[in-house]
């Protein structure tokens, strides 16, 4: 098997060219989302979903990004992608096994098998995969398998001037990325940090195989601050679930008890 | 750039930047604009490079930079001259640079008069003509005539005659001292443009123009060198070419030019603009920046060679690069003894521009047209009086990808649907042919850094779509065999003669364009053998070549644009990654990379150096020197040509081998940057009384009526146009493709929050634009990124207005170039586009109405009543040309 594949799109290095959206759609052959004007900086394609895998981020933050200036606004550009989260809500809610994690580690769905029951959808804590109101089936990032196959890397990755979304061994992305940090730290920027980098700081999702490095809170870039894949939670659902069978039964087979004696009471009554 | 080095191209290549200590992006917004070339500015970054951007906008080039400087549009002039002004104040200025490789030294004609001494204008204004004349402004002793920039500028505006002796400055001053040499004039020149002067006249706070000027200081010197990045926000002006000379100025101050790290990078706009000024679509050069011969001056062979051939610096060859490019005209019949055929050559009668051009289309003059890859009607000024050619036009023919609103101008319009227009009425022909991309044909660009870069073709082309290059072939075959019956008349024979006989391949029998680079590069005549530079061509007709610069590009019979081996199997520079001109040089003039005695300036930027041992200069680029002329080489006084290129001369294709801080010849406008206002300006011209550029090109036609030019009432903002990632220019390539659609998929302006609660704009709402030529609508972004200036205390709105849209394709929307006059610099006839004033409301209130078919919509001010019919510009002489610059001096005094 080959080793575990993965995205580091660093956020410091974008420039929010948007040259992975259309990389990406026109690889995969995916359609536009509308012609939407939205006014909400230059972000017309508003998140991901079916048919669009990667998405770019406009912030404009009403605060400084050091050390640039002091003077209170930054603009700041993320290209969001799929996790591939190391526990896919997606992938485990999935009933038809459609949903499967491949030689690359990767989270893939196989369209010939999807039915497009959408229990992924609610599972995925970032909103992330969507159905085609085309076919009713759900569609999000494959990190681009066909291209893995033939050894070429993601068409994103590929499209990217800057090296902002770095694409390779999840080990070594995590390694370089730990020292993209401490160097970015040195340099006046001690707001820099590594959002999904493993199963640590993210327990709710076991770590990203696309983790990214931010400037500010998740919220600012419209990710979750805590994310917690809901399949997570199955086995202590089914436990207290259990405990609450076990309290019934319980109750109940006290109240059996109960009632015997105070039957027996009863008919002493009689 | 010409005129200040030599040569009218870029003089680094983007992948050197990430050796900048210090990177200027200012009038381009490079990330923006040029995404993929950014990526080397981000590793300078990441090295620990200071990038500084200034621009009226916050953009994506901002928001990654270091220092953004939000400047008002059309004052980069003042903000730059600050910067001289504290290179000189300050005494940052590489001394030893300056007075061996710069004119600094050089001492000018007494007559000589600065802006300084005459309200803005330099000596030598001819009020009557509207034009200067240039006498005085020349080296103390020398003939005051032409020079290689002359060249590449107006040349044939009046034909002006090269002089016989070699252009040296016959007296300097080493010391910098004497009070008329260069150095001397530039410090009073610019005594005035001090921070202060900079905040007022650009509204960018002084503590942050010192942050600048301190930071470009800091890392230039010996050990460290800084970069200019420019595009189309400099050039785009009324004095756009003395944008550029100032960024010139400073980098030979400073000396950074001919080294690692330094240099003016010129980003063009988009594939193969370099290529079209090497092998040119201008109307007055030939391919190689040889003139186009004029019908007034250049009667014949000798004339015209006589007239243009320098008797010193590299252009002193010009006749061997004409002979060799008739031979590959008109092959056999190319004499010596009819002159290689010059006669053959149309020739010059006036300025055939642009704008010119289409104010005699609709003035009934011109009859024809061909458009091929441009979308004029949404990309160029004006748009209105564009459709307004067109309308009278005989014929039209357009080569596109998609049916263009140029090319759909007589059914869908703004006039036609508000019926002033009806298409019946228009009797223009037009032809409209599919093209293919390129990927469907082969060819190579000449991209941003003179870079040739073969592209393959990848699949046949669809349906009729057909390259340029078939077109235009099976076009002359088909004059050809018109003509054939017709050849015993003289003015045949050029079609007769011109050597059209390039073999065709593949299934649709198309021209080889490999065939067509081979001849471009060059060979014998002899043998066919293909040249290996133009160091081997011969004015005795032994050898053809299609444009002389690029002679080498099919080196060995190879196609060397075709190669592709990356940097990192190489140097940095990459020499095997396709080919450069001239002679694959990367870094022009990169003799001055080392001192004097040729060692290099400092270890840390080392890139040529003389090896006395092999008696050469070597090093990790080609020189751009004579390979093996020692440092210590001195012409005698009867040298000619390139033997007058002295061994420490680095600019060798200028007259005197010399940077050029102060230009003696070759500018229209004045020997040295001075700032004025806009055509259209919201200020009064803070520094002098001349408020506009005085040699501006105007129209003054009642189709292209022009606002007050400072505090018109009517137009109290600033506007100022721009592309953006997601699209292509005037939208051909892009508006009709979904995926780049949806990512900008509709016409809007940005505004400021302060401007929005002004006016009454709502994010996301409309809004609508006005100026005297038309109004148009779009959607509204407000945003933080648009920041109100203070300028003398007041509050200056600007309005940002992308260019992209229009009637058809996937997406719509109204055409901001609808908005623009036509407004041109008078060196090289660019237009302004880059700011101009208008109102803005809030609400869809236009009625799509323009001005040269609804008639005016906004009331005349007192005294603006007589706005004129006049010629074109070209014709000024006789016209008012500049006239509102002078009432405006009147009315300062």
């Amino acid at each position: 098997m080959a080793a575990t594949k993965g995205f580091f799109t660093d956020t410091t290095l974008c420039i929010g060219c948007k040259a992975c959206e259309v990389a990406c759609k026109q690889w995969n052959q995916l359609p536009d989302d509308g012609f939407l004007f939205t006014g909400m900086s230059y972000d017309n394609t508003v998140h991901l979903g079916s048919s669009t895998w990667r998405h770019v981020a406009f912030i404009e933050r009403p605060a400084p990004l050091h050390p640039q200036s002091e003077e209170a606004f930054s603009w700041l550009f993320s290209s969001d992608v799929c996790k591939h989260c190391a526990r896919a809500g997606c992938l485990e809610s999935c009933p038809t096994g459609a949903i499967i994690r491949n030689e690359f580690g990767a989270v893939y769905v196989q369209p010939d098998v999807c039915n497009g029951c959408g229990y992924c959808i609610v599972n995925c804590p970032f909103g992330v995969i969507n159905r085609s109101e085309d076919d009713g089936r759900a569609w999000k990032c494959t990190l681009c398998y066909d291209r893995l196959k033939e050894d070429l890397i993601p068409a994103c990755a590929k499209a990217c001037p800057t090296e902002s979304i770095q694409f390779g061994d999840l080990e070594t992305l995590r390694t370089n990325a730990q020292a993209r940090v401490e160097k970015l730290h040195t340099q006046g920027m001690p707001d820099a940090y590594l959002y999904g980098e493993d199963a640590a700081s993210q327990p709710g999702t076991e770590g990203l195989h696309a983790f990214f490095l931010l400037l500010d809170k998740p919220e600012v870039y419209n990710l979750p601050p805590d994310p917690v894949v809901p399949t997570k939670k199955v086995k202590a659902a089914w436990i207290s679930m259990a405990a609450g069978a076990a309290a019934i039964a319980a109750a109940a087979l006290t109240s059996v008890f109960f009632d015997r004696g105070n039957g027996h009471d009863r008919s002493h009554l009689l | 750039m010409g005129t200040s080095f030599g040569r009218g191209g870029a003089t680094t290549f983007p992948g050197d930047l990430v050796n900048s200590d210090v990177i200027i992006i200012q009038g381009s917004n490079m990330a923006e604009c040029h995404p993929v070339a950014f990526r080397w500015v981000m590793q300078a970054r990441e090295r620990g490079a200071t990038i500084i951007y200034v621009d009226p906008r916050f953009t994506r080039t901002s928001a990654v930079a270091n220092i953004h400087v939000p400047i008002r549009a059309g004052s980069d002039v003042a903000f730059l001259g600050g910067v001289i002004h504290y290179i000189l104040e300050n005494e940052r200025y590489f001394r030893d640079y300056v007075v061996q490789y710069t004119n600094a030294p050089a001492i000018i004609t007494s007559e000589f008069k600065d802006t300084e001494d005459l309200e803005g204008l330099f000596s030598g204004w001819e009020k009557k003509k509207g034009e200067y004349h240039k006498r005085t402004w020349m080296y103390e002793g020398v003939d005051p005539e032409a020079a290689a920039g002359a060249r590449e500028s107006k040349a044939g505006k009046k034909g002006e005659a090269i002089q016989r002796k070699p252009i040296q400055a016959e007296r300097i001053d080493p010391t910098l001292q004497h009070p008329r040499c260069v150095f001397q004039i530039l410090k009073r020149h610019y005594a005035r443009y001090t921070p202060e002067m900079v905040e007022e006249t650009c509204g960018v706070p002084k503590h942050l123009f010192l942050k600048v000027a301190e930071a470009l200081c800091r890392n230039s010197g010996r050990e460290r060198t800084g970069a200019f990045v420019y595009a189309v926000g400099w050039t785009q002006h009324s004095n756009g070419v003395q944008y550029i000379r100032s960024a010139a100025i400073i980098q030979l101050l400073l000396g950074n030019m001919g080294r690692p790290g330094g240099g003016i990078m010129a980003l063009r706009g988009h594939a193969s603009i370099q290529g079209s000024t090497d092998i040119p679509t201008l109307y007055n050069l030939l391919p190689g920046y040889l003139p186009m011969p004029h019908s007034k001056h250049d009667k014949d062979y000798q004339t015209y060679i006589k007239l243009n051939q320098p008797p010193s610096g590299w252009w002193g060859e010009f006749n061997k690069y004409f002979v060799s490019l008739m031979k590959a005209y008109f092959g056999q019949a190319a004499t010596k003894a009819n002159g290689w055929c010059f006669d053959y050559l149309p020739t010059l009668t006036g300025d055939h521009s642009h704008m010119n051009t289409v104010t005699e289309m609709a003035d009934g003059v011109v009859k024809g047209y061909f458009i091929m890859g441009e979308n004029p009607v949404v990309g160029s000024m004006n748009g209105p009086l564009q459709r307004k050619g067109l309308r009278q036009l005989e014929w039209l023919v357009v080569r596109d990808f998609q049916l263009t609103e140029t090319a759909d101008f007589w059914r869908e319009a703004p006039e036609i649907s508000r019926g002033e227009v009806k298409p019946q009425d228009i009797a223009t022909e037009v032809f409209f042919f599919p093209a293919a991309s390129h990927t469907e044909k082969n060819g190579s660009f000449t991209n941003t850094q003179r870079l040739l870069q073969w592209h393959h073709k990848a699949v046949e082309p669809r349906g009729d779509a057909r390259s340029e290059l078939d077109f235009m072939f099976k076009l002359g075959q088909r004059l050809k065999l018109l003509y054939r019956n017709e050849y015993n008349r003289k003015r045949n024979w050029p079609i007769r003669d011109l050597t059209w006989d390039y073999p065709v391949e593949g299934p649709l029998s198309e021209p080889s364009a490999e065939a067509v680079l081979r001849e471009i590069n060059g060979f014998t005549i002899r043998d066919g053998k293909t040249l290996g530079g133009y160091t081997e061509l011969e004015d005795d007709g032994s050898t053809a070549c299609g444009c002389w610069i690029y002679s080498g590009c099919y080196r060995g019979g190879i196609n060397q644009t075709a190669r592709r081996k990356p940097y990192w199997e190489q140097n940095h520079i990459a020499p095997e990654w396709a080919w450069a001109w001239p002679d694959n040089r990367r870094i022009l003039y990169n003799r001055a990379s080392a001192d004097p005695q040729g060692k290099p300036w400092s270890e840390r930027k080392r890139l040529i150096w003389w090896d006395e041992a092999q008696s050469k200069w070597v090093g990790g680029d080609t020189p751009d020197f004579i390979a093996t002329r020692p440092p210590s080489y001195r012409p005698s006084r009867e040298a000619r040509g390139k033997e007058t290129i002295s061994g420490d001369d680095p600019f060798i294709m200028q007259a005197d081998g010399k940077g050029w801080i102060y230009v003696p010849t070759g500018l229209q406008d004045g020997p040295l940057p001075t700032h004025y206002e806009a055509q259209e300006s919201v200020v009064k011209n803070p520094l002098y009384g001349q408020q506009c550029n005085p040699e501006r090109m105007e129209w003054m036609r009642k189709d292209n009526p022009y606002h007050q030019p400072y505090n018109d009432p009517r137009f109290p903002y600033v506007i100022t146009t721009y592309r953006l990632t997601e699209h292509h220019t005037a939208g051909g390539m892009s508006r009709w493709l979904s995926w780049l659609s949806e990512l900008q998929p509709e016409m809007f302006c940005e505004v400021s929050p302060e401007l929005a609660s002004e006016v009454g704009l709502k994010n996301g709402g409309w809004a609508t634009i006005r100026t005297m030529r038309a109004e148009i609508e779009a959607r509204v972004l407000v945003t933080r990124r648009m920041k109100p200036l203070k300028i003398k205390g007041r509050t200056v709105h600007q309005i940002g207005l992308p260019y992209h849209w229009a009637s058809k394709g996937l997406v719509r929307g109204d055409a901001a170039n609808e908005l623009i006059g036509f407004v041109g610099d008078p060196n090289v006839a660019i237009q302004e586009s880059k700011v101009l004033t208008g109102m803005i409301v809030a609400g869809r209130k236009s009625k799509e109405r323009r001005f040269i078919t609804s008639g005016p919509f906004y009331k005349s001010l007192p005294g603006r009543e007589k706005d004129r019919d006049l010629p074109a510009a070209r014709r000024k002489p006789t016209t008012g040309h500049g006239h509102k610059a002078e009432q405006t001096k009147e009315g300062n005094v």
